[in-house]
């Protein structure tokens, strides 16, 4: 009997979608770069996994062999030599950031011109890898090249910095620091604009200047700015590949290969035909590469939470 | 009615695919897509001006012709035979194809090398497009390696054309006395230097070692290897490549030729062109071939073969077969070699040489004076692996000569793990 009365308050009937719009309307919206995400991101991570395991040389029957792709990795000595150069362009691909910081320093002041001297210094960032590979390539040859007669001028005699195997990754990581430099001077210049004016007024009347202003006043405010800097640095630090490619071709005899530029010379390039080898270095670095992964999104999920 | 009907529509495609069979046989139709690594301007203008002849002959056939960028090409080359495959592509002879004739990407083009035109004219390069007793290409060019010299330079000094290894030596210190390097080379890619192995290699222990090698069936460790590899430290220890070579590619390495700071260069015969371009003339620039080292070993040479396939996946074999043998013809070949367009040597022994002094030398060379045998290249004869590997061993040890027993021991490794 109750229910006849019913009717009448119900409201009109809705679709699915009407009554849940709320909660799909963003996945709709998500969906797109999902899907993308997944087929080209996520799925090849695994697809590397499996693909490690077997021996493949990308064009014939592909056989299983477990682990051993990973055990030839531990006794080869061009893997030792490429991992080690990671770590190498890891730790000085680093300088960026100081460096940025104290070019960006040096510019936040108003003189005339400023724009132009800034746009000046962040021009390198502009160029294509490429060309900054071959403009040092240039300045590094062992006769001709700009860096030997300026080491001429003071009685030096020439060095073939990319053609000796202990430097020739310092001359590539050095010529990458110039436009990551550029870069982060960029990121430091906009994150100075923020800097609270007041707060280093008080610091003045306290008596800060100098290193110390800098050091407990200017860096801390810099935070973000420096989050940001360190990121896309270390990103920067694992996909160095053209500057190697450009510059060295992984030479002289393989010592300035990094673990992509492996890799690639293992699967992809004109004699590699190691497809399961290949992907095992790339899970390798991917590994790395997820330390820092983590780390990042570890402490975005932080700084949201704290907010 | 529905059985009248499916009769006639069999009969009728019946029909249809006698006329088109019957067309075929006498002129083709449809699409031929040709993919090219021809990518300089001179060979590309070549091929292209060939395949409008093709086109001329056949009318009713829509060409297709793609030119790739020569290095692009070589890593590009397992996508396309896989997933979109063209009607012909370019490659290389000899090992290089290997692994795409074992993955059953290439056509058995045997049928062709039974049809006399071809059997009878093409046999010097038979055994470089077999593999399994069958033949998978054709080539449509090779070129001689041996050394380019100085001819000016070389008379200065008074120095003739070495004939063995202690003239080359003695030669090579007249210069360097008169601080003129011995030899360019630019090692950046590597492969420059597996020209010096292989000539090396090749006078000291003959042609049938060094297939033996590139069989696999020699460990680098091997003394016999390390008499190669004897001789070779006698040039390094000299001094008579140029200096800080690992930072060169093969053409950064011409001008010091061209600039008289070094007398030769071994090199194939595509480096005559921009020599002669960057000023040489042909009183300054001369060739030889590369002098013997041991007594009795037969002279034996390195001519690398370029060739056209069909891919397996080809969906107009009939038309690019006919395109095989329109490029092979006697015609074609004395056409497309000759110096106006490659430059090189024509496959045919029916098609004539173009009048150059480089040509003419080389095919003399190749034809009378190799009897041990020609080989490809040391990364077309042997594996894509041991051939990468190795080439940077050989880098290594023209920089740091003392290395030479880390150097082999890695690469027998390397042997052993390729060849299982």
């Amino acid at each position: 009997m109750t229910t006849a009365a019913l009717p009448d308050t119900d409201p009109p009937k809705r679709g699915w979608y009407k009554r849940n719009e709320i909660a799909v309307t963003p996945w709709l919206f998500l969906a797109p770069a999902i899907l993308f995400f997944a087929v080209y991101v996520i799925i090849p991570i695994f697809q590397s996994f499996s693909i490690s395991l077997y021996d493949w040389d990308g064009l014939g029957q592909a056989e299983y062999i477990g682990l051993a792709n990973y055990q030839e990795l531990m006794n080869d000595r061009a893997f030792e030599v490429s991992l080690w150069n990671n770590l190498k362009w890891l730790v000085f691909y680093l300088l960026a950031i100081p460096a940025g910081l104290f070019i960006a320093l040096f510019l936040n002041q108003t003189v005339t011109g400023i724009r132009i001297y800034k746009s000046l210094f962040f021009f390198p960032f502009v160029l294509s890898q490429v060309v900054v590979g071959l403009v040092f390539a240039w300045f590094y040859l062992p006769n001709e090249g700009l860096l030997s007669n300026m080491l001429a001028l003071v009685g030096l005699g020439p060095v073939n910095v990319l053609g000796d195997p202990t430097w020739a990754t310092y001359g590539i990581i050095l010529a990458g620091l110039w436009p990551q430099t550029a870069y982060c001077m960029i990121l430091y210049l906009t994150g100075l604009n923020a800097v609270d004016p007041e707060q280093v007024e008080a610091a003045r009347l306290d008596g800060a200047k100098g290193w110390k202003m800098l050091w407990y006043v200017i860096i801390p405010q810099l935070k973000p700015a420096t989050f940001i800097a360190f990121v896309v640095t270390i990103i920067g630090a694992l996909r160095s590949f053209d500057l190697i490619s450009i510059m060295t071709n992984g030479g002289p005899f393989g010592q300035t290969r990094v673990l992509s530029f492996y890799m690639f010379e293992k699967a992809l390039s004109e004699y590699g035909f190691r497809m399961g080898y290949g992907a095992a270095i790339a899970v390798v670095l991917f590994l790395i590469m997820l330390v820092f992964i983590a780390y990042f999104l570890w402490s975005m999920y932080r700084e949201e939470k704290g907010h | 009615m529905r059985s009248t009907l499916k009769a006639s529509a069999l009969a009728l495609t019946a029909a249809l695919a006698a006329s088109t069979a019957f067309a075929g046989s006498h002129s083709l139709s449809g699409d031929l897509k040709i993919f090219l690594d021809t990518s300089n301007p001179a060979p590309r203008a070549t091929m292209e001006a060939m395949i409008g002849r093709f086109q001329d002959m056949h009318p009713d056939l829509n060409i297709e012709t793609t030119v790739i960028d020569r290095e692009a090409y070589k890593t590009q080359i397992r996508n396309f035979l896989t997933a979109d495959a063209p009607d012909v592509a370019t490659w290389y002879a000899a090992n290089r194809m290997r692994p795409y004739v074992e993955a059953g990407l290439f056509e058995d083009v045997s049928d062709l090398w039974a049809e006399p035109a071809i059997a009878d004219n093409l046999a010097s390069t038979k055994g470089a497009m077999t593999i399994d007793g069958k033949q998978w290409g054709v080539p449509y060019t090779y070129y001689q390696w041996g050394i380019y010299y100085r001819k000016d330079l070389y008379d200065q000094y008074g120095l003739s054309e070495p004939t063995n290894f202690d003239e080359m030596k003695s030669n090579c210190q007249t210069l360097l006395d008169n601080g003129v390097k011995c030899y360019t080379i630019g090692t950046k890619f590597l492969w420059t230097a597996g020209g010096w192995f292989d000539y090396l290699n090749l006078r000291t222990h003959g042609y049938d070692f060094h297939m033996e090698m590139a069989a696999g069936d020699v460990a680098w460790t091997d003394d016999r290897v390390r008499e190669t590899f004897a001789n070779w430290r006698e040039l390094i220890d000299m001094g008579a490549y140029v200096d800080n070579h690992q930072n060169y590619s093969w053409q950064e390495a011409l001008p010091f030729m061209v600039n008289g700071d070094a007398a030769a260069y071994l090199m194939g015969n595509f480096a005559v062109a921009p020599l002669r371009e960057a000023g040489l003339s042909d009183d300054q620039l001369d060739f030889y071939q590369f002098p013997a080292i041991t007594e009795g070993v037969a002279m034996a040479e390195d001519a690398p073969t370029d060739t056209f396939h069909i891919p397996a996946n080809a969906n107009n074999k009939e038309a690019a077969r006919e395109f095989l043998r329109f490029v092979v013809s006697a015609d074609e070949q004395t056409e497309i070699n000759n110096g106006a367009n490659l430059g090189q040597l024509p496959v045919n022994a029916s098609a004539s040489i173009d009048e150059d002094t480089f040509l003419e030398q080389g095919f003399a060379m190749l034809s009378s004076n190799s009897p041990g045998g020609v080989a490809q290249f040391f990364d077309r004869d042997f594996p894509a692996e041991m051939a990468a590997e190795a080439m940077q061993g050989f880098q290594e040890f023209m920089v740091f000569p003392d290395n030479l027993d880390d150097i082999l021991a890695r690469l027998e490794q390397v042997r052993q793990r390729v060849y299982k």
